[in-house]
């Protein structure tokens, strides 16, 4: 009955359908758990004091009158933290980072003191009245200066070391030098090249900026010895080894909750000085302390992302192939290398510059620096430093295809990795795993009448009217990831999932991944549903609670689903196997004569000797199973990924630029995703226009400006740019479906690829509307104000 | 610290009594006196709309009301929404249309789309657009959004005509 099949397989909601989400019953009632919704009996309110200076030195700190302030608990300074050692943390990037400012501040807004207070309001006040004596130091703004002889040496506690986690250093303001690829084999093909082409690209200091800030609560149980922290936090397993190394507390007696958080982006990710400086404080004092950062500490101090100072080179043939690649960029990590990045890979993932292009020879080159900035930095929806990669090559192959006079489409064409070609290892040593390119854009040029549009461009330039096309081609890294080579502290970024399969058949599965909006509690569900052939609706997800989860890394890096996916797949298939066994004991055949049909194993040949998962889920807790078998349908994966994932794009912009005052109208975007195996298609929509919008903001309005003394010129909504549902440009979406070869499900990820790909799409179109005027590029973001200062340098804003 | 101050009004059709010092804001004051912690804090400059409560038949950011303002006011916030259980159009809509991911300001927008469809029964695009410009999502692109007040606005309308 081939129609009771499609009706089963229909019930269960697997992968594929647009289920609904689990999630949203709770928020549309405003019944979510959000760390600030927290409120423990006794609890406490800490407030941060920041330094008004970007680099001084600490003369005094007088705390007596906002002891005095009603409501003031207490006030914490570094020496307060020092006897327990605290007053320093571990960082990610294998730094270390003051908690609270020890004898300098190195960044404006710089943690210097906690002030404990029985409300927001008293803690404020108090933070208020604490009185700090600096004298100023020269501070250093652009990290293109910070190797500078005379330099003043920003980080004293660590002068002398000559390296900090990732190879020697040449200078005190230098953090590493990473590079990769063939140097001189890449110098050589650029000597004898018919063409290259150079830029200076720059990708600003950012912020990812999710609608809630960061904070936590933070109760230690002096009588038990345990402590429990509801935190913001996108890996909370990681984040309670380093509350572990930090606090000496045996891990087993810490708790770290994430609950329900409100977009995170990447900021999300680090262990920041609020949160340890709140868990001390819980300490001592043996009552709960909620810590939340305001809009501006957010902006301020917490998760940047980017200020990479990018240089692009390419050197091709005259019909625009691509012969070599080189990429360099001067990071600037602000004053403590807190940058999240997996141990081997100080510069993130930035090798896979070379994009979904088929290049022979590439080197990459990266100087980190210290500056007197806030420090960091985070993936802003995105793996590390793959924006900045993508970018290069994106705005990169656009300058050599305005050299040399050939289509932006048609360059893209000329130097693709073509579909036999995969796997595909590039020249700086990533095993692109599948891919389609050539058909995405032409799928995607036809669907916009690319050809139309280029016609319609002509005739609008003979009226010296001003629009612009871009493309976007680009392959994306995503699911951090093979255990060899990816750790952070030591520990690997494997990923887990644990289900228990109850006598009734429902089940209930635990990740170490942690969902930030990206719907896990209905796709992962589905993933197991296909798997077990149990209804997605009788599967409950649960993360975040370290407690609870098994250990992982985490969400970031768009590898929840092709880490924490494929364990959940996995898992699945251990319950499989052992379901079978059991199968075949209640039908008595072999496991051999047995083939599984949906939601059920039935003996070959005869389909109505069948056995239902559910019926195998009350078995395996009878005693009717195979001799000498557990009882039970439990199963944990712990997955190691083979390889990366490769997700990949091909957008188009389309804008119409109004010459006399600067201002862009996005015209039309058309975004191709190809993420793979496709779970929930109506989540994956959802997160490729939320990754185009955040693409959106980079590209056209978001800086984060400082002046030469290190000053912040715009940490509030009030300046930083947040697009709103007027100026946001309406969206269309397409697909391709190239499975990942190694991933259990086919999956890839795809919540990142948008923001990633989206960002040069944007600038391609900007630049390309004044590509033929010469203009060859353009930094980021296009702001109104920036595209006229461009018409006017170019004069055609006269009347 | 100033004198203390009485305050009463109508919380989501229930009298509220408050004792609260002046400068007290109406978002703590519904967020931490009164365990509505439906709308959010995002930005304290107005700028977010993720507290966005309606007030008086306007739609306030609580933000940046202080609650003395308040003395006698009607206010509504998410949690009066699905009164006896049962849910507003838009709860509905913003679940069937995907319009929401991290959830934290949708409190915000549905408050926020509530007085929108009070004020203009069957809106345009632009008009939801434009009226939805003081709410921020970092999550959905507001395409979803907006599809999702259509729909409860089309929801809305039949309900009333029938």
């Amino acid at each position: 009955m081939p129609d009771d099949k499609l009706a089963r397989e229909q019930k269960l909601e697997g992968m594929g359908a647009s289920r609904k989400r689990k999630e949203d019953a709770r928020f549309i009632r405003g019944q979510g758990s959000y760390v600030d919704d927290i409120k423990l009996p006794g609890m406490l309110f800490g407030a941060i004091v920041r330094s008004p200076y970007a680099h001084a030195r600490i003369k005094s700190i007088n705390k007596e009158n906002a002891l005095k302030v009603p409501g003031v608990v207490a006030v914490l300074t570094a020496d307060d933290l020092k006897p327990v050692k605290l007053h320093w943390m571990p960082t990610l990037g294998g730094d270390v980072q003051a908690v609270l400012a020890d004898k300098k501040v190195c960044f404006q807004y710089q943690e210097v003191a906690f002030v404990l207070a029985q409300d927001r309001y008293a803690a404020a006040d108090g933070a208020d009245a604490v009185e700090v004596e600096y004298e100023e130091l020269p501070p250093i703004v652009d990290p293109r200066k910070a190797m500078a002889k005379d330099a003043p040496i920003i980080r004293e506690d660590i002068a002398d070391k000559d390296s900090v986690g990732h190879g020697p250093r040449t200078h005190p303001n230098h953090i590493f030098t990473w590079d990769a690829g063939d140097k001189d084999g890449t110098d050589a093909v650029f000597k004898s090249a018919a063409v290259t082409v150079r830029e200076e690209i720059l990708n600003p200091r950012v912020h990812p900026c999710p609608l809630e800030t960061c904070g936590c609560v933070a109760s230690f149980d002096k009588v038990r010895g345990q402590l429990t922290v509801y935190l913001t936090s996108q890996a909370p397993h990681l984040v309670r080894t380093v509350v572990a190394m930090l606090s000496g507390i045996p891990e087993s007696k810490i708790r770290i909750i994430g609950g329900d958080i409100g977009g995170g982006f990447g900021n999300k990710v680090p262990v920041y000085p609020g949160y340890v400086a709140a868990i001390v404080a819980s300490i001592v004092t043996g009552v709960p302390v909620k810590w939340i950062e305001s809009r501006i500490d957010n902006i301020s101090t917490t998760g940047f992302a980017r200020d990479y100072h990018g240089v692009g080179e390419l050197a091709a043939d005259k019909d625009g192939r691509i012969k070599a690649l080189r990429f360099t960029a001067i990071a600037d990590h602000g004053a403590f290398n807190s940058h999240v990045s997996a141990t081997k890979f100080p510069a993130g993932l930035f090798s896979i510059c070379t994009g979904s292009y088929a290049i022979p020879k590439a080197y990459c080159r990266v100087d980190a620096v210290y500056t007197n900035k806030a420090p960091g930095g985070v993936a802003y929806r995105c793996s590390l430093r793959v924006t900045e990669a993508v970018y290069l090559i994106e705005r990169m192959i656009d300058v050599l295809a305005q050299k040399l006079g050939i289509d932006k489409a048609e360059i893209r064409r000329r130097n693709f990795v073509k579909a036999e070609q995969f796997p595909y290892t590039t020249a700086l040593g990533w095993t692109l795993d599948s891919g389609n390119y050539h058909v995405a854009l032409e799928k995607v040029l036809k669907a916009v009448d690319y050809e139309g549009l280029r016609k319609e461009q002509a005739a609008k330039r003979a009226k010296g009217e001003l629009m612009g096309i871009g493309i976007s081609t680009f392959t994306e890294i995503v699911g951090a990831g093979p255990n060899k080579v990816c750790d952070i502290l030591g520990i690997s970024l494997f990923d887990s999932c644990d289900i228990r399969v109850n006598p009734t058949g429902s089940a209930i599965a635990r990740l170490g991944t942690m969902s930030q909006g990206q719907g896990h509690a209905t796709t992962y569900a589905q993933i197991i549903a296909s798997e077990l052939g149990l209804p997605s609706e009788e599967i409950q997800i649960e993360e975040g609670d370290t407690d609870k989860a098994p250990y992982g890394a985490g969400t970031w890096g768009s590898r929840s689903t092709p880490v924490g996916g494929a364990a959940a797949a996995r898992a699945a298939r251990k319950i499989k196997e052992k379901a079978k066994k059991i199968a075949a004991h209640l039908l008595e055949v072999g496991e051999g004569d047995l083939e599984w049909e949906v939601d059920r194993f039935r003996v070959k040949g005869n389909p109505s000797a069948f056995k239902t998962m559910k019926d195998i889920a009350m078995a395996a807790h009878t005693s009717n199973i195979p001799d000498g078998m557990e009882k039970g349908l439990d199963a944990t994966e712990y997955y190691d990924p083979p390889n990366m994932t490769f997700p990949f794009g091909a957008y188009v912009c389309v804008v119409d630029i109004e010459k006399y005052t600067g201002e862009t109208k996005v015209r039309r975007f058309y975004a191709l995703d190809d993420c793979g195996t496709r779970i929930n298609p109506m989540i994956i929509e959802g997160q490729i226009h939320g990754g185009l919008t955040e693409a959106f903001a980079v590209a056209m309005g978001q800086a984060i400006p400082f002046d030469e003394s290190g000053n912040h010129l715009g940490n509030s909504l009030m300046d930083y740019f947040l697009p709103t549902a007027v100026e946001t440009p309406k969206w269309e979406t397409d697909f391709t479906v190239t499975p990942s070869p190694h991933h259990p499900i086919g999956a890839k990820g795809v919540a990142e690829s948008p923001h990633v790909g989206g960002i040069p799409c944007f600038s391609n179109a900007i630049v390309d509307a004044f590509a033929h005027l010469g203009v060859t590029h353009m930094d980021m973001p296009h702001t109104s104000f920036r595209v006229w200062q461009q018409c006017k340098a170019l004069g055609l804003n006269k009347r | 610290m100033a004198k203390k101050q009485a305050v009463s009004f109508k919380l989501n059709g229930k009298e509220v009594d408050v004792v609260v010092e002046p400068r007290e804001l109406l978002i703590h004051t519904l967020r931490e006196r009164l365990q509505h912690t439906g709308p959010h804090i995002g930005c304290e400059t107005s700028h977010c709309g993720a507290c966005t409560v309606d007030m008086n038949g306007m739609s306030v950011k609580s933000c940046t009301v202080l609650t003395v303002q308040c003395d006698g006011a009607e206010l509504l916030t998410i949690e009066g929404f699905a009164p006896g259980g049962e849910l507003h159009a838009l709860q509905e809509a913003f679940h069937l249309d995907h319009a929401l991911q991290c959830g934290y300001c949708t409190p915000g927008m549905i408050t926020r789309a509530y007085r929108l469809l009070k004020e203009i029964p069957n809106p345009t695009e632009e008009e939801i657009r434009y009226w939805m410009a003081g709410n921020l999502c970092r999550c959905t692109g507001y395409q979803n959004i907006v599809t999702a007040v259509q729909s409860a606005a089309k929801k809305l309308s039949a309900k009333a005509a029938a």
